[in-house]
């Protein structure tokens, strides 16, 4: 590969990449940090939490829990089922980490977010994008997530509530992030199957298993459609 | 610190990690049949369409649909501009500064 292995570039690059990430994180991290101090978590314990967990949803959730009196069992189990739709991520981002030994994969392993994953597939696309930028990327965003949440536990709700639109910075780099994935009329076509059964799924069942549900179901339709289309281009279909 | 709550952050941990990192293993280091690999090219654009659709569409706690918020509002013309721009960095500001302009008309 030609990209530059030099460590300054290195990290430079993978800290500016990661620059919508850290500022969608700060109004969340602040925010989660004050729920879990109400609810008698010191600031240690809550870094604790954002650094061995680290997944936004499955904190709020368990800390909700927490102060319901729920047991140890059953947070732990919700945190499973939240957390799974990154199995999907993660066998989406083995093609682009092949060859990479078992510990830097293990590291790897624990930076995949929602938003690192979606920055990071995006970016893979790219000649000047590795696996080195985008483990630090991955830890750029897990310290601003693990500093927001601390800061946020010393009672610190320092942004108030929508400023500057601040909590739109996530879902304004995802749509991006959806649109820079779209490389043809079939990406399309998988995108609103997938939208739309989501939504559908998100209405008819609780908690957030619709996200796999409708991923797996679109990408197969997908796949199924594509070679539908090669077979129909094969035996002499129109063009 | 209690150490329940040592053993609940560490259980959480656990469980997380392990999807994150399965697929990794497993997935990274052999050659993947074509299948397989078609599938895992259309999973960026469903789960990030998956992501995306019910937080702009739906609300509330046991969640029902409502397309009269100003994230689904904010949404079109950034999508948009996404798509004509191609930009990361533009799409994020002029996503923030529509969101906070809309949200001024929503109270």
């Amino acid at each position: 590969m030609s990209v530059s292995h030099n460590l300054r570039t290195v990290l430079k690059d993978g800290i500016t990449a990661a620059w919508p990430i850290c500022l969608g994180y700060a109004p969340i991290g602040l925010a989660f940090g004050v729920l879990a101090q109400k609810t008698g978590l010191s600031p240690g314990e809550i870094g604790l939490m954002s650094l061995l967990v680290f997944a936004g949803s499955a904190q709020f959730i368990a800390v909700s829990m927490l102060s319901g009196g729920a047991a140890a069992i059953p947070i732990i189990l919700t945190t499973f089922t939240v957390n799974l739709r990154h199995l999907l991520m993660s066998s989406s981002l083995a093609v682009h980490l092949q060859r990479l030994n078992a510990g830097w994969l293990s590291l790897y392993a624990y930076g995949i977010t929602d938003e690192s994953f979606a920055l990071n597939i995006a970016r893979f696309r790219e000649e000047t994008w590795d696996w080195r930028r985008a483990l630090v990327l991955n830890h750029t965003a897990n310290l601003a997530w693990i500093a927001s949440t601390v800061i946020g536990g010393y009672g610190g709700q320092f942004i108030p509530a929508g400023a500057f639109g601040i909590d739109y910075a996530l879902p304004a780099m995802f749509i991006c992030l959806l649109v820079l994935q779209i490389r043809g009329g079939l990406y399309v076509v998988v995108a609103v199957i997938a939208g739309f059964l989501a939504v559908v799924f998100s209405l008819l069942f609780p908690g957030n298993a619709y996200i796999v549900a409708a991923t797996v179901a679109a990408a197969t339709i997908g796949v199924f459609m594509r070679n539908w289309k090669k077979e129909v281009g094969e035996n002499g279909g129109a063009s | 610190m209690k150490a329940d709550y040592l053993l609940l952050v560490l259980g959480m941990g656990i469980v997380t990690y392990l999807p994150r990192w399965v697929p990794l293993i497993l997935l990274s280091r052999r050659q993947l049949p074509e299948w397989l690999k078609q599938w895992l090219d259309f999973v960026p654009v469903a789960v990030l369409s998956a992501l995306i659709l019910p937080a702009v569409v739906t609300t509330g706690d046991s969640r029902h649909l409502d397309v009269f918020q100003p994230a689904l509002l904010v949404s079109i013309p950034v999508f948009i501009f996404a798509w004509k721009t191609r930009s990361l960095a533009g799409t994020v500001i002029v996503g923030m500064a529509l969101f906070w302009i809309a949200g001024k008309f929503f109270h």
